[in-house]
C-alpha cells in the first residue's frame, strides 16, 4: 500500500519534472516550416520591443511569422537559433562578438562589425547593424559636468578623487577600471560597486553625490529624465553595441534582409530610449503596440 | 579542475590574504556589522522583552509583531531603504536590525517568563522591589534563554551579513556579489565558506556562553547543598 503510494507520488513528480523541463527549455521542439520566420527574442523589455519590430515589419511585406519571445540568457536563444527553433533575433554587436570570440579586442562599430563577421559559425549571419546602441555608459549629473567641465571620459583626468559607481564587474572588466587607466590615464578612482545595472540605487546615488559618475546603460530612461550628461568615449573605450539582426542562413533571402535593413536604417539610440520610457513609464505600454507606433511613424508598415 | 579545488586554491592564495580586498578586512568588516547590527538591536529589543516578560503587557503584540518582522525578506527590505537613503551602512543595518530583533525579543521575554513564578513570588514576600526582582531573580534564572536569543540573532546576522555589499558596502559578501557578476565560481564559493567558517565560530562563541551563563543560575547553586 505504501510502496504503490510511493510510487504514484513518484510518477507524479517526475511527470511534473519533465513538464517542466519541456516548458523551460526553448531549445526543445521542431524547427518550423521552411517559409516561416520564426521571431525570437532575449528576456528583456527593450530586446522584445525589437523583435516585435522585426515581426511587424516582416508581417507587413507578406512574410510568414511565428514570434517566441522571452527565451532568456543568450546562452539559450543562440542555441535556439542554431538548432533551427528560432530563425531571428535582435542581437548587440558587442557582446555577440565577445560571445563567440571571448578574447576580442575591438571597439569601434565598424571594427566590431568586421570581426563578427569572422567569429560567427557559418550557419548564422548578421545583417546591417542599426545606428541605435545599448551599451555601458558613463554618466554624470548636468552641474558637475559644468563644474568640472567634463565632456568626455578623457575629461575625468582632471578630476581628482574620482568616485565612480557601476555593477561590480565594471572593477574588473577591460571597458572598467584598468580600461579607465589603460586607455584614459585615469588613476586613483574610487570605485563603488551597486549590484543594480545602473538602476534606482545607482542613479540615487549620483544624485545624491555620493559618487561622481555612473554606469547607467545609454538607453536606460533615468538619463533622459534626469538631464544626466551621457560622457563621450572618443578612444571606444566602451565596445560598440549595435543593435543587430542575427538571423540563420538559410532564411536570410534577399527580401527579407531588404525588409530588416530598412528598419535598422532608421533606428537610433533616441527612438530606443523613448521606446523604454514609455514601456517603463506611466502608460506601461506594450511591446506589441510600441511596435507598430514606430513602425508606422517611420512609414515601414 | 574542480570546484573544490579550485575553491581551495582560491582561499589559499596568498594574494587573497592582504589588502582591502583580502580575506582578514573582510571578515573583520563583517563581524563589524554584525556586532554593530546586534548593538542597536539589542538595545531596543532587549530591555523591551525583558519589561514585556517582566509585566506580561503587549504580549501578543509582540508575538505578532516579530512573527510579521521575521517574514520580512532582508534583501528586498534592503533595496527599498537604499531607495530612500541611498547607498551606504544605513540601509543595511536597518535591514539587518530588522532581522536580529525578533530573536533578541523573543528571547528576552521567554526568559523571564521562563522563571518559576513561585520564585519570582518568594522574591516579592522578601521584599524585593519590582526592579530587584527583574535584575536579581528573573534576569539571572532567566539568561541561558535570553543568551540564546542573542545566539540565534548572531546566528541569522552573519549568514544575511553578505547583503551589505549589494549596496556597495564590504564583508564578506562581496566574494559572493563580485564573483558572480565575472562568472568567478571559486570565488563565490571561497565567500560562502568564509560565511560558515565565521558563523560557526561565533555560533560556537556564544553556546559556550549560554552554557556559562546557565552554570551562573542562583538557583542550582543555592540548591545544591541542601539536596541530599
Amino acid at each position: 500500500m505504501f510502496t504503490r503510494k510511493l510510487t504514484a507520488v513518484a510518477a507524479t513528480v517526475a511527470m511534473g519534472l519533465s513538464l517542466a523541463a519541456c516548458g523551460d527549455d526553448p531549445t526543445e521542439g521542431e524547427a518550423s516550416a521552411s517559409d516561416t520566420i520564426t521571431v525570437g527574442s532575449a528576456q528583456f523589455p527593450e530586446n522584445e520591443i525589437l523583435a516585435e519590430i522585426y515581426a511587424q515589419a516582416l508581417e507587413a511585406k507578406g512574410v510568414k511569422v511565428e514570434k517566441k519571445l522571452n527565451i532568456g540568457a543568450r546562452e539559450v536563444y543562440i542555441k535556439a537559433l542554431q538548432n533551427g527553433e528560432i530563425d531571428l533575433v535582435p542581437e548587440y554587436s558587442g557582446n555577440l562578438l565577445t560571445y563567440f570570440d571571448p578574447k576580442a579586442t575591438a571597439t569601434s562599430a565598424a571594427d566590431v562589425e568586421d570581426a563578427l563577421d569572422d567569429a560567427l559559425p557559418d550557419e548564422l549571419e548578421v545583417l546591417d547593424p542599426a545606428a541605435a546602441e545599448d551599451k555601458d555608459s558613463l554618466n554624470v549629473t548636468k552641474e558637475f559636468a559644468d563644474k568640472n567641465g567634463v565632456a568626455s571620459i578623457a575629461d575625468l583626468k582632471k578630476v581628482d578623487g574620482l568616485k565612480l559607481g557601476a555593477n561590480p564587474e565594471f572593477k574588473t572588466r577591460s571597458y572598467g577600471i584598468p580600461g579607465l587607466e589603460k586607455v584614459y590615464g585615469i588613476t586613483g578612482v574610487k570605485f563603488t560597486a551597486i549590484s543594480d545595472g545602473g538602476g534606482p540605487a545607482t542613479l540615487k546615488a549620483l544624485l545624491d553625490g555620493k559618487i561622481d559618475v555612473a554606469d547607467i546603460y545609454s538607453t536606460t530612461p533615468s538619463i533622459t529624465e534626469n538631464n544626466l550628461v551621457t560622457l563621450e568615449d572618443p578612444q571606444n573605450l566602451i565596445a560598440a553595441q549595435n543593435v543587430i539582426p542575427l538571423i540563420s542562413d538559410k532564411k536570410a533571402s534577399d527580401k527579407v534582409e531588404d525588409i530588416l535593413d530598412a528598419v535598422s536604417a532608421q533606428l537610433t539610440t533616441e527612438d530606443l530610449l523613448a521606446l523604454n520610457a514609455k514601456n517603463q513609464g506611466a502608460d506601461k505600454a506594450k511591446p506589441a503596440d510600441l511596435a507598430k507606433e514606430w513602425l508606422t511613424s517611420k512609414g515601414l508598415i | 579542475m574542480s570546484v573544490v579545488t579550485d575553491t581551495v586554491d582560491w582561499l589559499t592564495a596568498s594574494e587573497h590574504w592582504s589588502g582591502p580586498d583580502g580575506i582578514p578586512h573582510r571578515v573583520l568588516e563583517h563581524v563589524g556589522y554584525t556586532a554593530e547590527t546586534i548593538a542597536i538591536a539589542g538595545a531596543v529589543a532587549i530591555p523591551l522583552g525583558l519589561w514585556i516578560g517582566h509585566t506580561g503587557r503587549l504580549r501578543s503584540v509582540a508575538v505578532a509583531l516579530t512573527g510579521a518582522m521575521r517574514a520580512l525578506p532582508t534583501l528586498g527590505l534592503l533595496t527599498l531603504i537604499a531607495l530612500y537613503l541611498g547607498i551606504g551602512l544605513t540601509p543595511p543595518l536597518i535591514a539587518l536590525v530588522v532581522l536580529a530583533i525578533p530573536p533578541l525579543l523573543a528571547g528576552a521575554y521567554a526568559g523571564v517568563e521562563s522563571v518559576d513564578p513561585q520564585t519570582v513570588d518568594a522574591a516579592r514576600s522578601m521584599g524585593f522591589t519590582e526592579g530587584q526582582v527583574l535584575t536579581r531573580v528573573e534576569i539571572p534564572l532567566g539568561l541561558p534563554i535570553i543568551v540564546g536569543g542573542i545566539r540565534s540573532a548572531v546566528l541569522q546576522v552573519v549568514a544575511t551579513a553578505t547583503v551589505a555589499a549589494y549596496v556597495g558596502l564590504g564583508g564578506l559578501g562581496r566574494y559572493l556579489i563580485d564573483g558572480q557578476a565575472i562568472s568567478d565560481y571559486p570565488q563565490m564559493a571561497g565567500g560562502s565558506v568564509l560565511v560558515v567558517v565565521v558563523a560557526l565560530l561565533l555560533d560556537a562563541l556564544f553556546a559556550g556562553l549560554q552554557a556559562l551563563s546557565s552554570g551562573r543560575r542562583p538557583s542550582l547553586r543555592s540548591r545544591a547543598p541542601s539536596s541530599p
